[in-house]
């Protein structure tokens, strides 16, 4: 009796443990949870000044003005937007010729090196490519590049309008070309693991019926991965959405609607970024912070899309990553 | 029929020379921005930056403040993040594994991984900053420390994953209760990549700009009072790289060198010497 009941004990102290450890490493799962419902639910208080005083018209009223207390957020929706959109445009094709030469055309001896040179661009830290974007970049757009595009294409009809405006470098374009050379490796590097899961006996047997490579990849490696090739699109649009510094350098900060991209402008995440420190006021700071909220939702779900699209790339196929 | 055959040879030709260019493309901007940070901040690299301040304009200084309250944020950060992050990827990997909670905090997770790090900072803005009514250094870590959470989660989670389950049914076969298999055998088997991926959490955060904006601020004197405002390397960066004056700029080009520098020194050497190391995307 004696023995049993210390074996008993003995037996429920070591499954104390497990208890224990089981329940600190599940409490830390949630916590990712809670870290995301608390991030929402702060920003909804921390706005409610704001949300309240301004309402839905916050996100159409495009005055920005802290000394009459008038706030709105359609400058900084259109500047993030237009910016994001100027990235895709040009990281989409690149990014995916990029993937397309590591993974299926490039000799073996070249993937690794230039694989890890594209990993090293997507870990350069963003003030960097904001530092080097409006001291090098913007000077060198000024005056070789937007030039150029506006002998070329400033008279067209409907288009022309996109470039008019003085070519100071700073602005939409090349806060959006910069953004595009961030989101690049960035984009690759997911497309590489991608176009990786491609079975070896589809592309074999493509081969097989005659295809040359560039009809393999369009034909068969292109469609077999065109969902996650979406998703990981959206992903770089969830990054060039939230981007900060390297935005905040080059984009000029004003807040003004204009459909020239050679104008300045401002996004929701530069506007915060330069505004903050200076920001007096509880409406003036609530207002910044229904930005960020705005900022929230909008990355938010372009991400849960995105996620949802290379759901079957992260937890089926390969079943490692 | 030869100008088929023709046709297809010359548009495999073009498609194979465009991935090519684009390639080049990415390529290029690399060179072009390590270029100009090595012309641009080298010969203002040199020792006495190391021990003297960040000085008023046009007077000469260094970065030691800076460095130190980087280092001292960074670290911070990780010993915030790192055991939250490795605790919750053992309960997805092991106790949760197939279930239904641990596939939602997954995608959780996966979206907190790419979620701008301007939200974070504004989230510890209004949750610690406006309550305390301070900026501090404190802040700052824990902006990092949630920045680096799902990273590690990532990267220990697949580590621990690749752990073979032979392993853990040797070790249950012997007696081993659940948390000690866990902590004495798949730990020690996954310790080394998932030391890779808190390091690669570690060179991500020490780039981060954005959540020390309004959480750390900035400061032009040495301190290393984590609960008041703290000088770091990328926000010397921002407000020297903004100012007029050019001695500032240099200061600010030389820290920009030497922050870019030792994160790929970072990445370079672990995913020269771990092969398999992925970061989380």
């Amino acid at each position: 009796m004696k023995f049993n009941e210390f074996k008993q004990n003995a037996a429920n102290s070591r499954r104390m443990g497990d208890v224990i450890f089981q329940a600190v490493t599940k409490a830390c799962a949630l916590f990712l949870l809670v870290l995301v419902f608390a991030i929402g639910w702060q920003l909804v208080v921390s706005a409610m000044p704001a949300i309240k005083a301004f309402g839905w018209d916050f996100l159409l009223n495009e005055s920005w003005d802290p000394v009459m207390g008038e706030f709105g957020a359609a400058a900084s929706i259109w500047g993030t937007v237009v910016s994001s959109l100027i990235a895709l445009i040009i990281a989409v094709p690149v990014s995916l010729g990029v993937a397309i030469f590591l993974t299926q055309i490039a000799p073996n001896f070249m993937r690794r090196p230039v694989g890890i040179a594209v990993e090293l661009l997507a870990a350069i830290p963003s003030i960097i490519y904001g530092f080097w974007g409006l001291f090098v970049l913007t000077p060198w757009l000024a005056e070789y590049v937007q030039p150029w595009i506006y002998e070329a294409f400033g008279n067209w009809p409907v288009v022309g309008v996109l470039f008019q405006g003085p070519p100071m470098g700073i602005g939409l374009f090349s806060a959006g070309l910069v953004l595009s050379i961030m989101v690049i490796p960035f984009m690759a590097s997911i497309l590489i693991d991608l176009f990786n899961t491609v079975p070896t006996q589809l592309k074999e047997a493509s081969y097989g019926l005659g295809s040359t490579r560039f009809e393999m990849i369009s034909k068969v490696v292109i469609p077999y991965a065109r969902v996650g090739i979406v998703g990981s699109f959206m992903l770089g649009l969830g990054r060039a959405l939230g981007e900060t510094m390297a935005v905040t350098f080059v984009i000029g900060n004003a807040h003004i609607l204009s459909p020239s991209i050679f104008e300045p402008g401002t996004t929701i995440a530069s506007t915060l970024a330069n505004e903050f420190s200076e920001a007096s006021g509880g409406l003036y700071v609530s207002s910044l912070l229904y930005l960020g909220l705005v900022l929230f939702l909008l990355t938010f779900v372009v991400l849960i899309c995105a996620r949802l699209m290379l759901w079957r790339l992260t937890y089926q196929a390969g079943g490692k990553r | 029929m030869q100008w088929h055959y023709l046709k297809r040879r010359i548009v495999n030709f073009i498609g194979i020379a465009l991935t090519l260019i684009a390639t080049a493309f990415t390529l290029f901007w690399l060179v072009w921005i390590l270029t100009t940070l090595i012309g641009k901040g080298w010969q203002a690299l040199d020792f006495s930056m190391l021990v003297q301040d960040t000085p008023p304009p046009g007077e000469i200084g260094g970065l030691r403040n800076a460095l130190v309250g980087s280092i001292m944020m960074c670290l911070a950060g990780v010993a915030i993040g790192a055991p939250i992050g490795v605790l919750a990827a053992t309960w997805l990997a092991e106790y949760g594994r197939g279930t239904k909670l641990a596939a939602i905090i997954r995608f959780v997770n996966d979206v907190l991984l790419s979620a701008p790090s301007i939200i974070i900072g504004i989230f510890v803005y209004a949750l610690i900053v406006l309550k305390t009514g301070g900026f501090s250094g404190w802040a700052g870590a824990l902006a990092l420390g949630i920045i680096l959470i799902p990273v590690v989660v990532r990267t220990s989670e697949d580590m621990l994953l690749l752990v073979p389950d032979t392993l853990r049914e040797a070790a249950a076969a012997l007696g081993a209760q659940r948390w000690r298999l866990i902590v004495s055998v798949v730990y020690r088997a996954a310790m080394r990549g998932m030391i890779t991926g808190i390091l690669l959490g570690f060179a991500r955060i020490s780039g981060e700009t954005a959540p020390l904006l309004f959480t750390a601020l900035n400061n032009q004197f040495f301190s290393m009072d984590m609960s008041n405002v703290l000088a770091n390397l990328p926000m010397m960066i921002f407000q020297y790289a903004m100012s007029p004056y050019e001695s500032w700029q240099t200061l600010a080009w030389a820290g920009a060198l030497l922050i870019t520098l030792s994160i790929l020194a970072i990445n370079l050497s672990l995913r020269l010497f771990w092969r398999d190391a992925k970061k989380g995307h």
